[in-house]
């Protein structure tokens, strides 16, 4: 074995001396007493290599052992995943408190993938050629059929089945096939591989650009600043703003296969919110618990900083294992600030120059690699599979001016910047309509959503303007302009995301009722005074309101709707 | 390991090095000088130079200075004898009472592992009413007061120590006057709280490193308690003082500074203490106040503004009241559904009045007419600001919202204040007998 010893420890980094070769990210092991600490190979200087430790480093002294392994901080891929909790480094948390009670105790490492038994049907036969990435046969894991690939890891090149195992029962770790390459080697299969967390997955065919929506449910995100399936978003906020609860909407409604939580540096009590209320949850979609279809990283912010800084690369890694069995995976990072602050804190450990606000130089091309892990592809066999990736950002202080918030928007494909005023004025959700924007295109016709959005911008100057020569001083129809951008706020981009039916508009509702605001936008009324006009709005939001809260099509929101139209035609001009 | 060094290598402020072997990182020293011996902790090595901070501090050290490694880590004793206590940051006694050495635990443990975290659901009674009624304190809350300097949160901490319904008040000071910590003693002795109190206290001219161990001994003690079942509140203050320790000794450690002169792990640092709060199932619950003074009032500020992030709410204390803006209390969902079914429709009525209320004074003062229903809002905000926002007022909760109905009552018709019909029916002042 490769073996070193400790000559420094300094906070979470420990200086090893070593004599064989290794290589950087390599996962060694500081031996203490009976424990075994997981640390990774950050730099190689001579004979001298810096490791960051995942785990709490007291008691550590210089002149202890050092085990390197010899493979790269990975996971482990296979079915079993789904439903799952885990730290950073992929341990089960559950079967982790079981074991040790209530306290993390350092240095205990279990298996990710439980070695239960599923039902294997194989795809292919004997003499077939296959390549890593290929799909030798499936299970069931919950609703999905789990494909059992070739190891990603494995060479380029083909592979002759030798011998592949009848349809039946294995458990996650037996030997599934046997495939021979070209030079007659044979490989031996199960159901489980691990692959490096920090290279991206690319057996797949091409990539494609990402043009179908993916719904969130939340209306100012599907009509205004939609994300695409295999797109990029952040969401970026001060503390308080609602980018927690945004998070964890996404993740109840969005409509996607499956949803990975990296709950990075967060509140240990936010991820028990999700960890009690996921498997008392239904999904819509297929009826059965949302825990079935979503796998939760938590490296909260009292645990090991190191590990948190690998725990978004686990989410990421596992999400690109299930796209390839050409499933939308959703993965919802929060918050990548705590990330690069782990960055921040290692590279100061490490003694590199510092950058701006002393993260380090390299932030930008990091953030950068890790958003450029989301994408559409299309697989070998033909169909497509997709990550997205939704990040939040917590700016010190609120201001995007700082560098991460800066990264991240260079590579995104959607803004969705939370702002303070809006959420202590209670406006939910507090996504600025005006500064943050989408590159994606939406459900909603864009000719009518950027009229709305003029709207706004002009409603917007008419507030600033009233605030200096007061209502008198307002033209009637800039006063109007005013209304409607006001109405248009207040019944289309806040949702009330704890209402049982407001929280969620599905699609067909979002296109029926943006029509019908877009008919009161772009209206002209027959109102003369502004008395008047604050009144008739007033009664129409209260309409829109009721409406928003009626059941899809039910009685009620018939009723309503009629009541609402009325009162629109009531003062409508006819020949708009 | 009894080897005792009698060569410093160098001293830097309060860290110091020397050549050893065989030592273990976190481990405590003890360093012997001629002004006394004092505790210090390795936290660096570097082949055979360990690096320690020295808790009295530098001065005074001489390079001839015995350096004695006990092998352990730094430890706190933990027994019933701790109650009505006062130690120091490095667990020494203030007081008279004897020197505590039996069953000595460790201080900065490991987390907790969130798959055994509960959703909390208890509240904790202050007596307060801008607490109680409109951001109620949960147990197992972390929870900061942001304060600028000269506000009376000290006396507001002390009040809530001494109404809270816990078992146990473990008092972390760090950079405490002298005065505010025989004001707290004071306090909890006239109160007969002390006997289930347990002071830690760093005073401001205390040596800094002490300052550091303040929140992880208060904590660790908290902790122990918290597992036999008890229910403990920990209240810090001043946790600015706490980051300006870890400031003073990142910059003599040579590190390299990120926000304002503050390390890079800032964040993390306060997370690792403010999580310390939890509900055990089974067993008992550690909750957390603390006190964060923010220079010149700026929420921005690293230390508020990271400290914000990881707590889960914050009361904002400004001239003197607990300002309904900006305090919010992220837990108090989980438990003001029950405590009576008025508490939380009058908790948002009387704030969207009070909302009202400051755009009519906005009006006012900008020279504006007054219509009748803005001279309502004026008196209401006079009436909710002496009568509710005072930090004299002490009623318990269901005092408080009946409160809440009289004045709603001598200002509003039950129409304009905006409450259901249904809660005006059972709790409107006088409603009950006009009806029959």
């Amino acid at each position: 074995m490769n073996t070193g010893k400790v000559i420094g420890i300094n906070g979470n980094m420990a200086t090893v001396e070593f004599t064989d070769n290794i290589s950087l990210n390599e996962v060694a092991y500081i031996i203490l007493g009976d424990s075994r600490l997981k640390a990774e190979v950050i730099r190689v200087n001579g004979k001298e290599a810096s490791l960051q430790v995942f785990e709490m480093t007291g008691g550590i002294k210089v002149g202890d052992q050092v085990e390197f392994t010899g493979e790269l901080l990975s996971v482990e891929l296979g079915p079993g995943l789904l439903g799952q909790v885990y730290d950073g480094l992929q341990n089960p948390l559950p079967q982790l408190a079981e074991k040790c009670g209530f306290f993390l105790q350092r240095g205990v490492y279990m298996n990710a993938i439980p070695d239960s038994s599923w039902e294997f049907t194989p795809s292919v036969k004997k003499g077939d050629i296959v390549r890593p990435g290929y799909s030798v046969g499936t299970v069931p894991e919950g609703i999905f059929s789990h494909r059992i690939m070739v190891p990603f890891g494995f060479s380029d090149g083909e592979y002759s089945v030798k011998k592949i195992a009848a349809a039946g029962s294995y458990t996650a770790r037996e030997e599934i096939a046997v495939v021979t390459d070209s030079s007659g080697n044979d490989h031996s299969l199960s159901m489980v591989f691990t692959w490096p967390i920090k290279r991206a997955v690319t057996r797949y065919e091409e990539r494609l650009k990402p043009v179908e929506p993916m719904i969130t449910k939340i209306r100012i995100i599907d009509t205004f600043l939609p994300v695409a399936r295999g797109g990029t978003f952040c969401i970026p906020g001060p503390f308080g703003a609602g980018k927690t609860v945004i998070q964890q909407t996404t993740s109840r409604n969005a409509d996607v296969d499956i949803v990975i939580i990296a709950a990075c540096g967060e509140r240990a009590g936010e991820v028990v919110e999700t960890l009690i209320e996921f498997p008392e949850l239904t999904d819509p979609r297929t009826g059965k618990s949302l825990m079935e279809r979503t796998i939760i990283i938590c490296n909260t912010s009292s645990m090991p900083v190191a590990a948190r800084e690998a725990s978004v690369y686990t989410a990421v890694t596992i999400a690109e294992y299930y796209r390839q069995m050409g499933l939308n995976v959703l993965l919802l990072a929060d918050s990548t600030s705590r990330w690069a602050q782990a960055m921040r804190e290692m590279s100061g450990r490490l003694e590199e120059i510092p950058g701006e606000e002393a993260f380090p130089a390299y932030l930008e091309s990091v953030i950068a690699n890790f958003y450029e892990r989301a994408g559409l592809v299309r697989l070998f066999d033909g169909n497509t599979g997709s990550v997205t990736i939704g990040g939040t950002v917590s700016p010190a202080g609120g201001n995007f001016e700082e560098p991460v918030t800066q990264a991240t928007l260079k590579v995104v494909g959607a803004f969705h910047g939370l702002s303070r005023e809006r959420s202590d004025a209670r406006k939910y959700p507090a996504i600025h309509p005006l500064e943050s924007w989408s590159k994606y295109t939406g459900i909603i016709d864009s000719k009518k959503t950027t009229f709305a959005r003029d709207l706004l911008f002009r409603g917007e100057e008419v507030n600033q303007m009233m605030k200096v020569v007061g209502e008198e001083g307002t033209s009637l129809d800039d006063y109007i302009v005013y209304q409607k951008s006001e109405f248009l706020d207040s019944v289309y981009l806040q949702q009330d995301s704890f209402d049982p039916v407001d929280g969620s508009a599905p699609i067909e509702r979002q296109k029926y009722t943006f029509d019908l605001v877009f008919t009161i936008l772009h209206g002209s009324f027959k109102l003369s005074t502004k008395q008047e006009t604050r009144n008739y709005f007033n009664q129409l939001r209260q309409r829109f309101l009721d409406l928003n809260s009626a059941e899809w099509n039910s009685d009620s929101f018939k009723s309503i709707e009629e009541s609402l139209r009325g009162k629109i035609d009531e003062k409508l001009k006819a020949n708009e | 390991m009894q080897k005792v060094y009698t060569k410093i290598e160098s001293i830097s402020g309060n860290v110091i090095t020397v050549l050893a072997e065989g030592v273990r990182n976190g481990d405590l020293a003890v360093v012997s000088s001629r002004h006394g011996a004092s505790l210090a902790n390795i936290i660096r090595l570097k082949e055979n130079v360990v690096s320690l901070q020295v808790f009295a501090g530098g001065r005074g050290v001489s390079t001839g200075d015995e350096v004695r490694f006990l092998g352990h880590p730094m430890q706190v004793s933990y027994t019933e004898n701790l109650m009505g206590r006062v130690f120091d940051g490095s667990g020494k006694p203030r007081d008279a009472g004897p020197v505590l050495d039996e069953n000595m635990i460790d201080i900065g443990g490991p987390s907790v592992n969130p798959a055994k975290r509960i959703v909390p659901k208890n509240m904790i009674r202050t007596g307060i009413p801008m607490i109680d009624v409109f951001n109620t304190l949960v147990e197992s809350q972390k929870l900061p007061i942001f304060s600028v300097s000269g506000e009376p949160y000290n006396e507001l901490l002390a009040r809530i120590a001494m109404q809270a319904e816990v078992d146990i008040i473990v008092l972390g000071g760090m950079g405490l006057k002298y005065d505010d910590y025989l004001f707290f003693r004071e306090e909890l002795e006239t109160s007969g709280a002390m006997n289930r109190a347990v002071f830690f206290v760093h005073t401001a001219s205390d040596p800094t490193v002490e300052c550091l161990l303040v929140p992880d001994i208060s904590l660790a003690v908290a902790e122990q308690f918290a597992l036999e079942g008890k229910k403990v509140l920990v209240l810090l203050t001043d946790m600015t003082n706490f980051a300006d320790a870890m400031k003073e000794i990142a910059i003599t450690m040579d590190q390299v500074p990120s926000n304002r002169g503050y390390p890079g792990d800032l964040y993390s640092s306060l997370a690792a203490r403010y999580e310390k709060a939890v509900d055990f199932e089974g067993a008992g619950s550690v909750t957390i106040l603390a006190v964060t003074t923010m220079p010149g009032d700026d929420v921005t500020h690293p230390v508020p503004d990271n400290t914000g992030y990881i707590t889960e709410g914050q009361y904002y204390l400004k001239n003197g009241r607990i300002e309904p803006f900006g305090s919010l209390s992220r837990l108090k969902q989980q438990v003001n559904k029950e405590t009576r079914d008025d508490h939380r429709s009058l908790m948002d009525g009387m704030i969207k009045l009070y909302a009202s209320y400051k755009e009519s004074m906005e009006k006012k003062s900008m020279g504006f007419q007054m219509s009748d229903w803005d001279i309502k809002l004026l008196k209401y905000g006079e009436m909710f600001e002496q009568q509710m926002m005072e930090l004299t007022v002490n009623i318990p909760l269901e005092e408080a919202l009946n409160l809440g109905w009289e004045i709603l009552s001598s200002c509003f018709s039950p129409e304009e204040s905006g409450m259901k019909t249904s809660l005006v029916m059972k709790y409107w002042p006088g409603k009950d007998k006009e009806d029959k």
